[in-house]
């Protein structure tokens, strides 16, 4: 029978585009209907539209869906392993003492914000390479401080991401592909160098973590020979209510498990030990960079593949909001204007007090979890408007714009489907969603520090200049 | 007894759903044992406890998932292995349906909902090619109710959909009837045995409206776009509907309804009909009958006509038909009231087929007949603002459309232009048409009402009598009520046609001076 009349004898299943009220009378005829929430691909502009028929050329399809196949599964087969931990100039890659690190795409000194300029001087005086704030800013100014994106030194950095010679860095390594991630410790609190502050408390805990928790985290993990699988603990946690970027609650305890063996091993003091556990259960962010260092990792394995339109960086600077595509090797940034976050905040603030979104953190949702894995986390969800229909219509809504679901990292509420895995630029630009960021909100003046967290999108820019490249580029 | 064992490398399922899984792949009939784990140390203690230990297992790792299956043969194990892949990809589905799912696109839609057959694409004609062809791409039948498609587009989707054997129709197709499922615009009508093809909405609908009448009824109408049967499209679906309904065993007579088509598809569709093994009645608004009967159709110069013919050959006792005859009376009647000014015909229509077929059956007799659809580039008006002499204007046109809805849908313009009209002296006929059905305005009738009554009333304090047809095209089971409607237009003194057919003669023999 030919597809026309088994149109005729199957019963009718429309899917409607554009005109509402044809859903309706469809309805009423009890014939079965799904109606989209189209919106005009490319928002309308012809030239990238032009892009997305070009990618869509049967000619180049079947190269971009085989790269981006490949990307995918390179993402999902990576087993990031986090294997020790050492002084930021001894492990990282180009690092001097003279360096500063931050991040998002590249910035000068200039046009740094609020939050970044004070997580910028305090590191100098932390250093010991200035006295006070005041004469670290003149030095940051001076042109003798390199500054670079953590992305293009295998790292991430929370928030401002402001990373110094001697500040103790996670060492991941992928199992799979042999890369390796590096993510500076979580200093917990809200009143903290990433965020913006630096006043002499803060410099305070960095030198401890410095002297104490960091070589005590360095040693302890020397004693353990096969190091610790992230990627299975980062399932678990996400079957324990996490979604890894701002409730880290299952994951911290998960992994101060895992090491406390070791750090009862150590040979520091039982005093200093104590202070470790004080300092990890003072909050539950202890993980937090820990799951960014995973996803830096395996996302750093699908990294400049020929033709794939995966998306393998989100990050921003608190100006500008950047992201690398797998199929663009090297360190080609596509920005646009960072974006205001919007949630909830702590007493006392108002949303005109907040910086614009800030952190290379955005790599969890370039990974598939944090905003992404909304569903998983019902605890947190006054951060997505309050509903936990709400969340799952986030994770849900991020299938449309991503290439696969991660098997490996699954969410129970959906019926253990996978996290949604590989950003797709022609996907974003087609529909013209946007992926979903949940984060913290650092004030927008140096020296004070987290105020709130929420929602953010990603500026569409990016993802346009992104996709005029692709079309160009593409072999 | 066979063991066989798979490991799939760095895969991560969770010890709960393991259990589960393990369970039901136990269930499994040909399975004598399976184990589905973790390769963890423990996992590897519990399957050397059972026997099942094997060097591959020994050297799995805590991410490896590692299946193993203890079965009769060889084969089994294998076939176990594939219903153990099938539990676990399966749980993908019991996901879907719980909430409503919201999709952007053509192809996640698909995806979500394998079952889809058909998309229905009403977005900016400069989008819409792209969602058609993905429609296509994706297996699906499209109707394309977008206007302004470059024909270029629309012979690319055209042939698109002929390689892959799917329906296309559109673009600027606003009218179709599948599986007794009313698409956009069309009117409730009863399921029976005529298939319709349809370069025309209105057309097709009044087609469907007449045969329904006459106690026919409808297997599909296919609507194919009004350029389908141009020279540069070559009736590509319209050859295509014929073939369907050919192959359709529930059809058992097929009408096409067009407006002439360019010479060489005309062979084309001729040749179609020729080969049919069904008989097929043709419309073709202002059509040759010669060229019809000679490849063995069935001509019909007007719409009743049309659907007349087509119930009878499906079958129809045309005895018991009531073919509401003209009411020859009434036109003494309206003749006398005229005065010899009152020359002319204005009509006002919302259907575009509707309009056309009024014209030619007032070209019949006039040959001063103006329209801003005339073919003919001598009689187009001038000025779509001015009638002329006899004037028949279709309001669903595109000088009317232009970022506006369909007349169908708001009668905004077709009220002022009637108020302008009603007061002109050379008037002696306006005619107009009400469509009902899924899509239309829910009470056509009554926007128009108010300003019948009034111009009525301000021609007799002229002392002149202003005659007024209406015909509504629906059915008794359309939702706005067709009785209604009828009693309302009746109620303010205009004259109710009962079919498009009818309204044309009406008007045409009402204003005939000195026959």
């Amino acid at each position: 029978m030919s597809k026309i009349n088994e149109l005729f004898t199957n019963k009718l299943n429309v899917i409607n585009v554009g005109i509402e009220n044809f859903r309706d009378d469809l309805l009423k005829q009890n014939a079965n209907v799904t109606h989209l929430e189209w919106m005009p691909p490319g928002r309308g502009n012809p030239e990238l539209i032009a892009a997305l028929d070009k990618l869509e050329d049967p000619s180049v399809t079947d190269k971009i869906e085989a790269a981006n196949k490949e990307a995918v599964e390179r993402i999902i087969n990576s087993q990031p392993v986090l294997i020790g931990f050492d002084q930021a100039i001894n492990v990282v890659p180009g690092m001097t003492k003279n360096t500063i690190l931050h991040a998002g795409p590249p910035i000068t000194w200039e046009r740094m914000n609020g939050p970044m300029k004070g997580a910028v001087t305090g590191a100098i005086v932390f250093e010991g390479l200035a006295p006070n704030i005041e004469e670290a800013a003149e030095l940051a100014a001076s042109g003798e401080i390199t500054f670079s994106p953590c992305h293009e030194h295998n790292c991430v950095g929370s928030m401002a991401g402001v990373t110094s010679a001697s500040m103790f860095m996670h060492i991941v390594e992928n199992k799979t592909y042999g890369n390796i991630a590096y993510t500076n410790l979580s200093e917990q609190m809200s009143k903290i160098l990433r965020m913006g502050a630096n006043d002499e408390s803060v410099i305070q805990r960095l030198i401890w973590m410095r002297d104490v928790l960091g070589p005590i985290l360095r040693d302890a993990m020397k004693l353990n020979p096969n190091g610790i699988d992230l990627r299975l603990m980062l399932s678990q946690a996400l079957h324990m209510g996490d979604e890894c970027h701002n409730r880290n609650v299952a994951g911290t305890t998960l992994l101060i498990q895992a090491l406390t063996p070791y750090i009862i091993q150590t040979d520091f003091t039982v005093e200093q030990k104590k202070e470790v556990f004080e300092f990890v259960s003072s909050s539950d962010y202890f993980s937090g960079p820990t799951w960014m260092a995973l996803c830096k990792c395996a996302l750093d394995a699908a990294h400049g593949i020929e033709n794939s339109t995966i998306v393998t960086t989100m990050a921003r600077n608190g100006v500008e909001f950047g992201i690398r595509v797998s199929g663009i090797a090297g360190n080609v940034w596509f920005t646009g204007p960072a974006q205001q976050v919007i949630g909830p905040m702590f007493a006392g603030y108002k949303p005109e007090d907040s910086g614009l979104d800030i952190g290379d953190s955005a790599i969890t949702e370039t990974y598939g979890i944090g905003g992404f894995a909304m569903a998983t986390a019902p605890a947190i969800v006054s951060l997505v408007g309050g509903t936990v229909d709400d969340a799952i219509s986030y994770t849900t809504k991020m299938a449309e714009i991503t290439t696969t679901e991660n098997p490996n990292v699954t969410i129970p509420m959906l019926d253990f489907i996978g996290i949604p895995t590989g950003i797709d630029i022609q996907k974003v630009i087609q529909t013209g969603i946007m992926p979903i960021i949940n984060t913290a909100i650092a004030h927008k003046d140096a020296g004070i520090g987290m105020i709130g967290a929420g929602i953010v999108n990603p500026p569409i820019e990016a993802f346009e200049q992104a996709l005029l490249a692709l079309s160009e580029n593409i072999k | 007894m066979t063991v066989q064992v798979l490991v799939k490398p760095n895969t991560y399922i969770d010890s709960v759903s393991l259990m589960s899984l393990s369970t039901k792949a136990n269930q499994i009939e040909i399975v004598e044992q399976a184990i589905i784990a973790m390769g963890t140390e423990m996992n590897k203690e519990v399957i050397r406890n059972v026997g099942l230990m094997t060097p591959e297992v020994e050297s799995a790792k805590t991410s490896d998932l590692v299946i193993i299956v203890k079965a009769a043969s060889e084969e089994l194990c294998e076939r176990a292995f594939e219903s153990i892949n099938v539990l676990l990809t399966k749980k993908k589905d019991s996901s879907k349906g719980k909430s409503e799912v919201k999709y952007s696109t053509i192809t996640s839609a698909v995806n979500g909902t394998p079952d889809a057959n058909l998309a229905i694409i009403a977005v900016n004609g400069s989008y819409a090619p792209r969602e058609a062809r993905k429609a296509l791409e994706n297996n699906l039948h499209v109707m394309l109710f977008s206007d302004n498609v470059s024909i270029e587009d629309e012979i690319e989707l055209k042939t698109l959909a002929q390689e892959k054997g799917l329906l296309m129709m559109g673009p600027d197709c606003g009218t179709a009837i599948i599986g007794n499922v009313a698409l956009c615009f069309a009117n409730a009508v009863r399921k029976g045995n005529i298939g319709i093809v349809g370069a025309s909405g209105t057309g097709s609908q009044e087609v469907t409206v007449r045969i329904h009448e006459f106690g026919g009824g409808i297997t599909q109408l296919i609507g194919t776009g009004g350029r389908d049967l141009s020279e540069e499209v070559g009736g590509i679906m319209m050859l295509a509907g014929i073939k369907a309904l050919e192959e359709d065993d529930a059809t058992k007579v097929i009408v096409l309804v067009s407006k002439p088509p360019a010479p060489s598809v005309e062979e084309k569709v001729l040749a179609q009909i020729k080969q049919c093994k069904k008989p097929v009645v043709v419309w073709f608004v202002g059509g040759n009958e010669e060229k019809v009967t000679q490849a063995g159709g069935h001509f019909a110069k007007m719409s009743k006509e049309a659907a007349l013919k087509a119930v009878l050959l499906a079958g129809a006792d045309e005895s018991k038909l009531n073919k509401r005859a003209l009411n020859l009376p009434l036109i003494e009647e309206v003749r006398a009231k005229l005065k010899p000014e009152q020359k002319y015909i204005r009509g006002l229509f919302s259907g575009g087929t509707l309009c056309d077929e009024a014209m030619h059956i007032a070209m019949e007799k006039f040959d001063n007949v103006y329209s801003n659809i005339q073919r003919d580039p001598e009689y187009r008006l001038k000025d779509v603002r001015v009638s002329q002499d006899h004037t028949f204007i279709d309001f669903g046109d595109d000088q009317f459309t232009q970022g506006k809805p369909h007349p169908m849908i708001d009668p905004s313009t077709r009220i002022e232009r009637f108020i302008q009209e009603a007061k002109d002296p050379s008037v002696g006929v306006i005619v107009m048409d009400f469509v009902l059905g899924f899509g239309a305005h829910e009470d056509p009738v009554g926007a128009m009402l108010p300003a019948i009554i009034e111009a009525k009333q301000a021609a007799e304090d002229e002392g002149r009598h202003l005659e007024i047809i209406g015909y509504i095209l629906g059915t008794e089971l359309d939702s706005q009520n067709i009785e209604g409607q009828i009693n309302k237009l009746l109620a303010s003194g205009a004259t109710h046609a009962s079919s498009s057919q009818n309204a044309g003669l009406l008007a045409r023999e009402f204003v005939v001076k000195g026959e």
